[in-house]
């Protein structure tokens, strides 16, 4: 029963964070305005961030931190390294995320729109 | 028709995306390289740090947090350059309405518990969950929270500049000092002490604060740039 839970469980957070990368993708590619193209591309990374930690889960496994109590705990604990790896990606996320959004006040100056249909320099 | 086309490419990279993860994992851990033990037998023996991430993001990997951070000033130099304006451009904020006297006496009461919590988390970011860039994340939350209420909170950017340029020089400097005992950039040269207490993990915790401090410095320039980006 309690195997049962678990995996349905893991399936439920993997279908969740594909999901949440399937949807990020389709925003990104069909909405025409430039901030929700950056709230897809934000949702993306989520997706991701949510995959990787889920991969580096061990069954009952704890958090990486020898709190006390908890010293030689280190079989069950969870993997680290996408722990950390993930802690870059938000910071690194965030930066261009950030940058992005500073461009689009830029372009918001310049043109009076959010649109890119309206904005002709960005047709393709 | 766009979106037929788009859907089309959603379902082939959803379908690979699901037959490659899901059976990931579901025999115990994903890849047995040795690297998560090594990683957690070395953070107890060696740096005597309670949490392994910030071990790994600190000293293991502690040059590649150095890169973050610069790509973290970096995003908020381009920040600060694609935002530029002439100095008498630069006054006040528009708001749309003054907020109401609650929403003041309110932020005023949460600002000092909020920098304290984000100092308590990246000042304890070796022993328990959290860190520099939370903690430093979480301080900046308080400043937006005082520029939101008070339309007139001002930030010195040359305080702001100032911290950031601290914490940076100091962290190549302890990298450095490690270079000069004799060891590799990053090296931990002072005492680990012993595990779980407040002083312990040698230059760990001395990084992590300087991160904080930076990450604290940068968002809040950010916000304050951001917001004071009058319409026009």
């Amino acid at each position: 029963m309690e195997n049962e839970l678990f995996e349905i469980l893991r399936y439920g957070i993997f279908a969740g964070s594909i999901s949440l990368i399937l949807i990020g993708l389709y925003a990104a590619l069909t909405k025409r305005s430039l901030l929700k193209i950056i709230i897809g591309l934000s949702i993306v990374d989520g997706g991701i961030h949510l995959l990787l930690i889920t991969i580096g889960y061990v069954k009952n496994g704890t958090a990486p931190i020898f709190s006390p109590g908890y010293e030689d705990a280190a079989a069950i604990m969870v993997d680290p390294v996408p722990q950390a790896l993930v802690l870059t990606a938000i910071v690194i996320g965030f930066a261009v995320t950030a940058v992005a959004l500073s461009l689009i006040i830029r372009l918001y100056r310049h043109h009076h729109t959010l649109e890119i249909d309206e904005i002709k320099n960005l047709k393709w | 028709m766009k979106k037929v086309i788009v859907l089309l490419l959603l379902a082939v990279t959803g379908y690979y995306l699901v037959i490659s993860f899901m059976d990931l994992g579901k025999y115990g851990p994903v890849v047995e390289t040795g690297v998560k033990d090594f990683y957690l037998e070395k953070t107890v023996s060696e740096l005597h740090v309670a949490n392994t991430i910030t071990s790994i993001i600190v000293s293991f990997r502690g040059f590649d947090t150095l890169g973050e951070v610069t790509v973290l000033f970096l995003a908020a130099t381009a920040l600060g350059g694609i935002l530029y304006k002439r100095r008498h451009d630069v006054g006040g904020r528009s708001v749309l309405f003054p907020s109401s006297s609650i929403v003041k006496s309110g932020s005023k009461l949460l600002f000092p518990a909020i920098i304290l919590l984000g100092a308590y988390v990246f000042i304890h970011g070796h022993l328990s969950p959290g860190g520099g860039f939370q903690g430093g994340a979480i301080i900046a939350t308080g400043f937006l929270l005082m520029l939101l209420a008070y339309d007139n909170f001002s930030v010195s950017h040359n305080v702001l500049s100032f911290i950031e340029s601290f914490a940076g020089i100091f962290f190549v400097l302890f990298g450095l000092a490690g270079m000069m005992m004799g060891g590799t950039f990053l090296e931990n040269f002072m005492p680990v002490g012993k595990l779980n207490d407040l002083f312990s993990g040698g230059i760990i915790p001395i990084i992590y604060i300087l991160v904080g401090l930076k990450v604290a410095a940068e968002l809040t320039g950010l916000i304050y740039t951001v917001l004071h980006e009058k319409e026009n």
